[in-house]
């Protein structure tokens, strides 16, 4: 799909600018030059696409609907669907997760949509299609799904109800029973487009710089660390490998436009997938300034429970990746 | 007088929407009172799921998105 981009780009480099092939600077600059543009092109399709789709299920819609349908555990799934399709600023965690809960929606699918929507996103995605192609891309979108399901089930099991704050379980006592109507205004596509565009360049703009920082990163080490460099030290047979990579990704603050960039390169140079791919749903999925937001409705008992479960479930994925990819 | 009310924990989007809503004002030179809630016990009252949340006049116009200076203008005129 993109070897017209390549010829550019080789041509570019090469040709023009007259760096040797198989130079390290050369080949640098190549990377990035390539990938740039690349993950530029792809960003945009996929935000527009998934504007797309998330401006016929807004989120009000989909509470809504967790919210009336009994679903006999569908609704985990379908939690965590929507969470993948539904962008949202990390600040918007606790409204949302409150009025998931007060709408009542049970805990462990509330959870489901929280652990999935950072994990899977329209940039995610994106980048992940850029890096590692369409293959690996599904199967991150599927065990992201799949994950934030299964989290979701554990931490609903668990009966975390009691250990949520004060002001929380007393918002949930006083939940009022009146079904909250919600208004379906009917737009048109034509009148959505404008909006649904805006919205993706606002994702694009606010990732733009991550991704130039990572993908630069990505470049020089792609130019300039040998092949099989990492291998020495994370190795496929290594069985502390994965766990250690999410116990570093988590504190790690960033998303995955500046993480995913650097992880192909490493991949490249010999750490395995499966690790990777658990130590970017690491950084992504889990982090510090979350866990201080969430505190505002979790207790710290539920908040550490909370984030092992979701660790516990990652490094779990990151073997299965390692033994199937 | 027209009661604007800008919802957010005080990320940069709910900041971008409070200072358009300033902007609009000072644009249009309506009269105007711009209230900021940053307290989610306080904003929760409100029912939102997505901040940031432009209301007017107590009515919820735009959520979830930063409310540029044209749409807010746009908003008070068709009001």
């Amino acid at each position: 799909m993109f070897d017209w981009l390549q010829h550019i780009a080789d041509w570019l480099i090469y040709n023009l600018i007259g760096l040797k092939t198989g130079s390290k600077l050369g080949d640098a600059l190549n990377f990035f030059f390539y990938d740039t543009i690349k993950i530029f092109i792809l960003l945009g399709l996929v935000t527009i696409l998934m504007g797309i789709i998330n401006s016929y299920f807004p989120i009000d819609k989909v509470r809504d609907f967790l919210t009336r349908k009994k679903l006999y555990g569908l609704d985990y799934f379908l939690a965590s669907f929507f969470g993948t399709i539904t962008p949202f600023c990390s600040c918007s965690s606790v409204p949302l997760f409150i009025g998931f809960v007060k709408g009542g929606i049970p805990l462990g699918v509330t959870l489901a949509f929280l652990i999935s929507s950072p994990l899977v996103d329209a940039v995610s995605v994106a980048i992940f299609l850029g890096m590692f192609g369409l293959k690996t891309t599904i199967i991150y979108v599927v065990s992201g799904i799949v994950l934030s399901m299964i989290a979701g089930y554990i931490l609903g099991k668990l009966r975390l109800e009691q250990l949520l704050t004060p002001w929380v379980q007393e918002l949930l006592k006083n939940q009022s029973k009146e079904a909250e109507v919600y208004e379906n205004k009917k737009t048109s596509f034509r009148e959505k487009l404008p909006i649904i565009l805006q919205d993706a360049a606002a994702i694009i703009k606010g990732v733009y710089l991550y991704v130039l920082g990572g993908i630069a990163i990505g470049a020089l080490m792609h130019g300039y660390v040998p092949t099989g460099f990492f291998e020495v030290y994370i190795s496929k047979d290594n069985p502390f490998a994965v766990p250690i990579a999410v116990l570093l990704g988590i504190p790690m603050y960033s998303n995955a436009a500046g993480v995913l960039p650097i992880m192909q390169v490493l991949v490249q140079k010999g750490i395995p997938l499966g690790t990777a791919i658990a130590f970017s749903m690491a950084v992504v999925g889990l982090s510090v300034p979350e866990g201080l937001l969430l505190k505002k409705v979790m207790s710290a008992k539920m908040l550490v429970i909370f984030f092992s479960v979701v660790a516990t479930c990652i490094i779990i994925s990151g073997y299965l990746f390692n033994m199937i990819l | 007088m027209i009661q604007f009310k800008v919802l957010g924990p005080g990320c940069t989007k709910c900041k971008t929407t409070y200072s358009n809503v300033l902007e609009a004002i000072k644009q249009t030179g309506i009269e105007a009172t711009v209230e900021k809630i940053e307290d989610i016990e306080e904003m929760m009252k409100y029912n939102v799921l997505t901040t940031p949340v432009l209301m007017i006049n107590d009515e919820i116009k735009i959520k979830g998105r930063v409310a540029t200076v044209t749409d807010i203008i746009e908003l008070f005129k068709n009001r």
